[in-house]
């Protein structure tokens, strides 16, 4: 167990440290999830009296571009020497290597979303009615949601056909009962008529069923020729 | 087996035709909708059956995969047996009973959960090795288009009805959609898939979906009970004339489901023997010309 | 075979083994067993299945019928043995030799940069060197990747054409180090289309054809010593 999360540990440094050599996803994804925030403030009025209802969604769905266009990157370097036969011939547990993939596309989006969240507030002049220290456990659980299974079908989708159309194709199915919640749970908190709670437990459950699948079903995936 | 399939295929067309007539003659005009409803005639039969082929599929595709290694495989049905008589039992407590919703009644509960363990070593037994994967792909497919035409009749009715024709809370036509959406992405991987183990994929994704489905229910339910919307479907309990045409409808459609799955299946078994056929003429074919003999050690 | 035979753990095995991609068979019923300790060299036209054979013996290509032994293991219990290497590096084209190595030796459980510094050594390259490995020539990329691949000081070493498109002095340089291991007792397949590299060096070759093996000689010349018939 200790080297599975110190080999998961070195796995997330080495991919970091490479994101940071290169900087070429980072700075085209900060500036692509600009644009996303921009047509949709252009496309959904912000002085209109729905916003505050809808905005929950807004935002979500501008994560979910990102975060797509994110996951596509995500065994890119891997492909580009086909690094990934290294591993599979190697005794390292592929799980190590799921879980820091997956915990740095979380870092990534989670960047993502510290960009766009400022610039959401300020043309919506959004203000939570309801508890706003609860947005925090919604974003973070909502996004591991995201990008636990993004992750996962990244690596089925390798062995695809149109690979980039088929990780979406595979993850917004699934993902749908995390997204109601977090786009509900968003709006709950942003208007205050209604308690987050229960999808703050939705969502804590569906992270823990899927983590636990991906976790189960990833060493096949990553070996499958 | 030749001479089954026309019998049955006569039969079920007697059959879908008889319930054809319940449906539109026999069966008692609503009080409140009118002539419309009968619409739930193909709408409910066509659900039940899909929900039932997805079932199976998702039977097939844990099957499937615990069969890679005997300790999963054995692990797998003792899980199953354990939720057998766990969910047996389990009705005869006082706490559950009070627990299920109404209109449920115990007994209907563990056999239902009875029926899942039995129908789960009866697949295993009656499908061994590829055959599971035919199957998976068979009641995906099939499971498909009943779905189609349920997403399809829903609407439908929905509108001259309620006046709308989608509403996003209604449980079940929405955990229908999804429903439909993973198994589209299963076809669909299935298709795109060019690795040697797409079967182990399209499994895997199958229980994803298994898996989801439930929490589909689960978010759209709350959901609706913070903002509530129209029911579609239509709740209360029903006419037993009614529910008398609808059980001979599903019937019907349950004979045209299973000949369709037949055929399916048959044409799976064909298409992988000729691909067997072609693989092994690959194999023996082009080194006929030739001679190598097995070698078993180098002289030094 | 339902016994174990002794000599079964110092040997490789290959059982019928049959490799078929839809209806393209690569593999076709190829059965040989390989002594431990020799430096084979797998020869043979483009298609005839010599990387999906390496491949296989590494467990990156799980045979469609037939077995695999490795010292009597499967190759996926044996992966801490067998050190791999391709014509693609496996390595991040964006750090250093030494950070691909330091990174790769984690998976094989090693910490400490002592290893990797020998490891890169051993192949005439320089441990302090912070281009990134995208930026070697090829000759220097694909001994950076067979550095990589002997890094954990594998029993069986496969190479799948490790000299293509590599300078003839870098060439004869990793034949040199391949020799050397051998000498200590590894055991090493290395697919080529340059068997004269090799003509001093490699205890057998085997050559391949359309999917199976057709014959094993000590000398690249097929005519002299070769090995026909079953013993």
């Amino acid at each position: 167990m200790n080297s599975l999360w110190s080999l998961t540990l070195a796995t997330l440094v080495k991919d970091i440290r490479l994101e940071w050599r290169s900087k070429d996803a980072l700075n085209a994804m900060l500036f692509f999830s600009l644009q996303v925030v921009v047509i949709f403030v252009f496309s959904f009025d912000p002085l209109a009296e729905e916003s505050r209802h809808i905005v929950g969604g807004l935002v979500w769905v501008a994560f979910l571009f990102a975060a797509v266009v994110a996951l596509n990157q995500t065994w890119a370097r891997e492909l580009r020497n086909q690094v990934l036969d290294a591993y599979r011939v190697s005794p390292a547990p592929a799980n190590a290597l799921f879980l820091a993939k997956a915990l740095g596309n979380f870092l990534f989006v989670v960047v993502l979303q510290a960009l766009m969240v400022p610039l959401f507030v300020v043309f919506y002049n959004l203000r939570a009615l309801g508890p706003g220290w609860q947005l925090i456990p919604v974003a973070g659980l909502g996004t591991w949601a995201l990008v636990v299974n993004g992750t996962f079908f990244a690596a089925m989708s390798l062995r695809t056909r149109s690979r980039e159309i088929m990780l979406p194709l595979l993850l917004f199915p699934i993902s749908i009962p995390a997204v109601i919640a977090m786009v509900a749970g968003t709006t709950a908190i942003l208007t205050g008529e209604n308690s987050a709670h229960f999808y703050i437990v939705l969502l804590l459950t569906y992270d823990v069923v899927f983590t636990t699948a991906c976790l189960a079903l990833f060493e096949t995936i990553l070996h499958a020729e | 087996m030749k001479r089954l399939f026309p019998i049955l295929s006569i039969l079920t067309v007697i059959l879908l035709a008889y319930a054809l007539y319940e449906a539109l003659v026999v069966a008692p005009t609503d009080a409140l909708q009118g002539d419309v409803y009968r619409i739930i005639y193909y709408h409910v039969p066509s659900a039940w059956t899909a929900f039932l082929l997805f079932f199976i599929n998702f039977v097939a595709s844990i099957q499937y995969l615990v069969r890679a290694k005997r300790s999963t495989e054995l692990a797998a049905k003792w899980i199953v047996i354990a939720i057998g008589v766990v969910g047996v039992i389990a009705t005869f407590i006082p706490a559950v009973q009070h627990s299920l919703p109404t209109g449920m009644r115990p007994s209907a509960v563990a056999t239902t959960v009875l029926l899942i363990a039995i129908f789960y070593f009866l697949i295993g037994r009656w499908f061994a090795g590829d055959k599971l994967d035919m199957l998976a792909v068979t009641s995906a497919e099939v499971g498909v288009v009943f779905c189609t035409i349920v997403l399809v009749t829903g609407p439908l009715w929905a509108r001259p009805v309620w006046g709308i024709w989608w509403a996003p809370g209604d449980i079940r036509l929405t955990s229908t959609l999804v429903l439909w959406l993973i198994y589209v992405s299963y076809l669909v991987l299935r298709r795109f898939s060019n690795s040697a183990q797409t079967q182990m994929l399209a499994a895997a994704l199958a229980v994803f979906g298994a898996l989801d489905v439930p929490l589909v229910y689960f978010s759209i339910w709350f959901f609706r009970t913070q903002h509530p919307q129209p029911v579609i479907g239509g709740g209360g309990s029903m006419d037993p004339r009614m529910l008398h045409v609808l059980l001979i409808s599903w019937l019907a459609f349950l004979c045209f489901a299973f000949l369709v799955c037949w055929s399916r299946f048959r044409l799976e078994s064909l298409h992988r023997e000729v691909e067997q056929a072609h693989a092994m003429e690959a194999l023996v074919g082009a080194g006929a010309s030739k001679t190598s003999l097995p070698l078993s050690r180098s002289s030094q | 075979m339902t016994e174990v035979s002794p000599s079964i753990s110092s040997t490789i095995v290959v059982e019928n083994v049959i490799k078929q991609f839809g209806r393209f068979a690569a593999l076709r019923g190829v059965s040989a067993e390989f002594d431990a300790g020799r430096f084979h060299a797998i020869l043979g036209d483009n298609g005839a299945g010599k990387t999906t054979l390496l491949r296989a013996l590494a467990g990156l290509a799980r045979p469609t019928q037939g077995t695999i032994s490795i010292f009597g293991k499967s190759p996926q219990a044996a992966c801490r043995d067998i050190g791999y290497m391709a014509h693609p590096s496996l390595l991040y084209d964006e750090m250093s030799g030494m950070e691909n190595l330091r990174y790769f030796a984690r998976l094989y459980g090693i910490s400490g940069d002592g290893r990797c510094a020998e490891a890169i050594r051993s192949v005439g390259l320089d441990p302090t060197l912070i281009r990134g490995v995208g930026q070697y020539s090829q000759g220097m990329r694909q001994r950076m990747s067979l550095a990589r691949s002997v890094l954990h000081d594998p029993k069986v070493l496969l190479l799948d054409e490790p000299f293509s498109n590599v300078d003839v002095h870098s060439a004869r340089e990793m034949v040199q180090l391949l020799k050397g291991r051998r000498d200590t007792g590894k055991t090493i397949f290395v697919v080529t289309h340059q068997a004269m590299l090799l003509e001093e060096i490699a205890d057998e070759f085997i050559w391949m054809e359309a999917g199976q093996i057709v014959d094993r000689t000590t000398s690249v010349d097929r005519g002299a010593n070769s090995c026909r018939g079953v013993l």
